[in-house]
């Protein structure tokens, strides 16, 4: 295989872990004031995401520093392109992060109250905007022949990105509601449960939509094949969630994840980055990689560090396996 | 004012700032480490207290490590696609590796460390916190290697068909001189920033707080961070000597700068202080050491120094008509800042030192505010430090092989830039003040109470509250 391939389907890699790991987070993050009906229960919800969520955040540092390294020109012109989107995404995981580890440092309730709201906001809007940017990076943009994006804003908020925004907000809702029933006790555990199927079907109808749709606009065999298994794996997630096979409901909704995010990826190869205008413009697996050198290089840092990385965080939730409730928050 | 401008303002205050949580995150993290291993090592509950207490201000400040260094990463495409795509080849992958083999052993490590008291065997506890040490200082290395290519490219070629530059030698990229003394540069750095905190918080409670029965704790802890900013202050003295020498050779014009050397010397002699014209083109008065400057920067006090209109003049036949000095007075300033606040805090420690000397309790007022702002300084140091060497690589982004005016992303408006400018500000300015606000609280409080609860060994584990929860 040409390393460029290997590189691209890292990069694919990357993301789709990040959208797996991050997305429950996020996930969580959004259903604090939903769940969370007191203090208490808020601190369970946090908790269940607490040793975890800086490594899983590491995941897009990572993806975005491969992209970086393995394709310069992708980095170059989707960062400085989706600017706007992208500044809002570092907002808002600026304050989120904060907000994890300062809200409990003071007792007051109104402190508490605006760092959970920085939780929130920093949850829902990246959940939202990664679609977005995903779904523009697959329909294509207005690049020109030097790869430079000539388009605005409001080129970037289509109907088709916007259906795209919709389904990771749903995917990272569902696969958070089923993550913390997978991880939570008693009453919390209950309602997440109940909450996981509802927002599932509405999920499901958003993810089968933007899926087919994108479709229309670039297909392969591969990405049809993965399409239709991302919504079966959707939808085998919301059948375990309602009978409260957890584990399998949450294997569920990642799977689901992954697979769109591959659906995506599949029917975009050899392209990265289509442009709508001149094709010339269009960034592809080979015209934004960096040399073969460097690829080779990066390639061995990442064939000997990726399983040793898997294998600690791996072990990571294994430690933090246990359930919690609100019986395991300690007073202060 | 153009989006050149603004990018640029842009990445010094988002870089700055960012590096005023980094010194602490690198030097603590092995501080706190040490002090639990001295726990584990001894039994004694004054360590526990100390990692718990020190730990905990290591947290609020890691947090804020973290965050500020997702931008950084981003920024490069955002701001500087034009320079991402020149350089991406190579300067990519010491990001990707950092990322990969730094990042990720740090934030998981730092999660079982802060979540897993209760949930993990001692010794394993123990070594999380030395992984995620360790992950913290080994991400220095990547981005130091990364910076050192930008004042100092080596290991590469120029593409003549994409104009590109292309990794010939990765290993050359990751023992660039510039990057093997910048890095321990850095951390001396670092520690003396890490342990000037130790001594604040730890002074203010032996003096403030004297009947507390944790008295010996703090004084320990004093003393202990006493001696990490003398040690740290020396082997910063040490690399930074050696920084000059490596300087003088591959960016004369930034020792030049950091001098105001306008014509070359030799023997050269080190300005104390230089009043220059208002445009920093001349100088005015100066208090000069002869022979030292020389000696700085070549090892040898007759060596020769090529001075700013030498270097100007050269550089001008080599790349073309253009200004290729940095800003004088910038250079010339931050440069002994720099060494100035990094002196002043050291200074400090010895007189803290001093002050608890055979176990007596200092009393002095002025010794108590001298410690309060001691932190502040090798802070500054390090700041200072940062424009030093940035500002005094300009017009450069790339030394000798890329213009900085010639990097910025050029499909990014004016409006964008102020528009992200603004609010990296913005929210950069009151998360500022809230984890000050939340250091100091912390760091009133004192250490924690470590008498292990009643522990019933009863109660069902499901039942048991969590050893620690957000």
């Amino acid at each position: 295989m040409e390393l460029t391939t290997v590189w691209f389907l890292l990069v694919a890699v990357l993301f789709t872990g990040y959208f797996i790991l991050e997305g429950f987070d996020f996930g969580v993050g959004m259903l604090l004031p939903v769940l969370g009906r007191d203090d208490r229960q808020r601190r369970v919800l946090i908790n269940t995401i607490g040793p975890v969520w800086d490594g899983n955040e590491v995941w897009l540092i990572t993806a975005g520093g491969a992209m970086f390294a393995a394709f310069p020109e992708w980095y170059a012109t989707l960062f400085s392109g989706f600017y706007l989107p992208l500044l809002l995404i570092l907002l808002a995981l600026i304050a989120r992060g904060v907000a994890f580890e300062y809200r409990h440092k003071r007792p007051e309730a109104s402190w508490k109250r605006r760092w959970d709201q920085a939780i929130f906001w920093g949850s829902a809007i990246p959940a939202v905007l990664w679609g977005v940017a995903f779904a523009n990076i697959f329909r294509g943009v207005p690049l020109d022949a030097d790869h430079e994006y000539v388009g605005g804003l409001l080129d970037l908020l289509n109907p088709y990105a916007l259906l795209g925004g919709l389904t990771t907000l749903g995917l990272f809702l569902t696969h958070g509601a089923v993550f913390l029933a997978l991880k939570t006790t008693g009453d919390i555990r209950e309602r997440a449960g109940a909450l996981a199927v509802k927002l599932g079907v509405g999920t499901a109808v958003a993810a089968v939509a933007f899926l087919s749709w994108s479709l229309t606009i670039r297909s392969s065999a591969a990405a049809v094949v993965l399409a239709v298994g991302a919504a079966l794996a959707l939808l085998g997630g919301l059948a375990a969630a309602k009978v409260r096979r957890e584990g399998w409901a949450f294997t569920g909704t990642a799977v689901a994840i992954a697979l769109a995010v591959a659906t995506l990826f599949a029917a975009l190869f050899p392209n990265v980055m289509p442009s709508t205008l001149d094709a010339a413009g269009t960034l592809t697996a080979t015209n934004a990689a960096s040399t073969p050198y460097t690829l080779k290089i990066m390639t061995w840092v990442a064939v000997i560090f990726t399983p040793i990385v898997l294998a600690y965080q791996g072990w990571t939730y294994w430690v933090f396996r246990r359930r919690i409730g609100v019986q395991n928050i300690p007073q202060h | 004012m153009d989006a050149l401008d603004v990018a640029r303002w842009q990445f010094g205050v988002t870089t700055v700032y960012h590096f005023l949580f980094v010194p602490l995150t690198i030097g603590l993290s092995v501080l706190v480490a040490i002090l639990q291993t001295m726990w584990h090592r001894t039994g004694n509950e004054r360590y526990l207290k100390l990692t718990k207490f020190y730990g905990k201000l290591f947290l609020i400040n890691f947090a804020m490590g973290v965050v500020t260094g997702i931008v950084q990463e981003f920024q490069f495409g955002m701001n500087w696609s034009d320079y991402s795509r020149f350089v991406g080849d190579i300067f990519g992958a010491p990001l990707a590796i950092e990322a990969l083999v730094a990042f990720f052993l740090e934030s998981t490590f730092i999660g079982l460390w802060i979540f897993g008291w209760d949930r993990l065997p001692k010794r394993l506890h123990l070594a999380a916190i030395w992984a995620a040490a360790i992950g913290t200082n080994l991400s220095a290395y990547f981005i130091l290697a990364a910076n050192s290519f930008m004042q100092n490219p080596v290991g590469f070629r120029i593409n003549p068909e994409s104009g590109r530059a292309e990794l010939t030698d990765f290993v050359a990229v990751l023992t660039n001189k510039v990057a093997l003394v910048t890095f321990p540069h850095t951390l001396a750095g670092s520690f003396l920033v890490a342990g000037s905190l130790m001594v604040t918080v730890g002074l203010w409670h032996v003096m403030r707080n004297r009947d507390s029965a944790d008295t010996g704790a703090y004084r320990f802890a004093t003393k202990l961070g006493s001696w990490v900013v003398l040690i740290s202050s020396a082997l910063v003295i040490l690399t930074g000597d050696i920084q000059g020498k490596i300087m003088t050779e591959v960016q004369p014009m930034k020792m030049a700068a950091a001098e105001g050397l306008y014509t070359t010397e030799s023997p050269a002699s080190f300005s104390v202080l230089t009043v220059g014209s208002l445009d920093g083109s001349r100088e005015i008065f100066a208090l000069k050491i002869p022979y030292l400057l020389s000696f700085l920067g070549t090892g040898d006090p007759n060596g020769t120094v090529q001075g700013i209109n030498d270097l100007q003049a050269q550089y001008a036949s080599q790349y073309g008509p253009g200004n290729y000095a940095p800003i004088i007075p910038v250079t010339y300033w931050s440069f002994r800042f720099m060494i100035g606040f990094g002196l002043a805090a050291a200074a400090i420690a010895l007189l803290v030192l001093w002050s608890q000397r055979k176990g007596r309790t200092p009393t002095s007022k002025w010794l108590l505010r001298a410690g309060l702002v001691m932190p502040v300084l090798p802070l500054l140091a390090n700041s200072f430090g940062w424009i030093f060497t940035e500002m005094g690589r300009q017009p450069w982004i790339v030394f000798g092989e890329m213009l900085t005016r010639d990097g910025v992303s050029r499909s990014v408006s004016l409006t964008e830039v102020l528009t992200s400018f603004t609010a990296f500000t913005l929210i950069y300015a009151v998360l500022a003040v809230v984890e000050f606000k939340l250091l100091v609280r912390y760091a009133r409080a004192g250490v924690p109470d470590v008498t292990p609860q009643t522990d019933d060994d009863d109660t069902d584990d499901a039942e048991r509250p969590l050893a620690f929860a957000y």
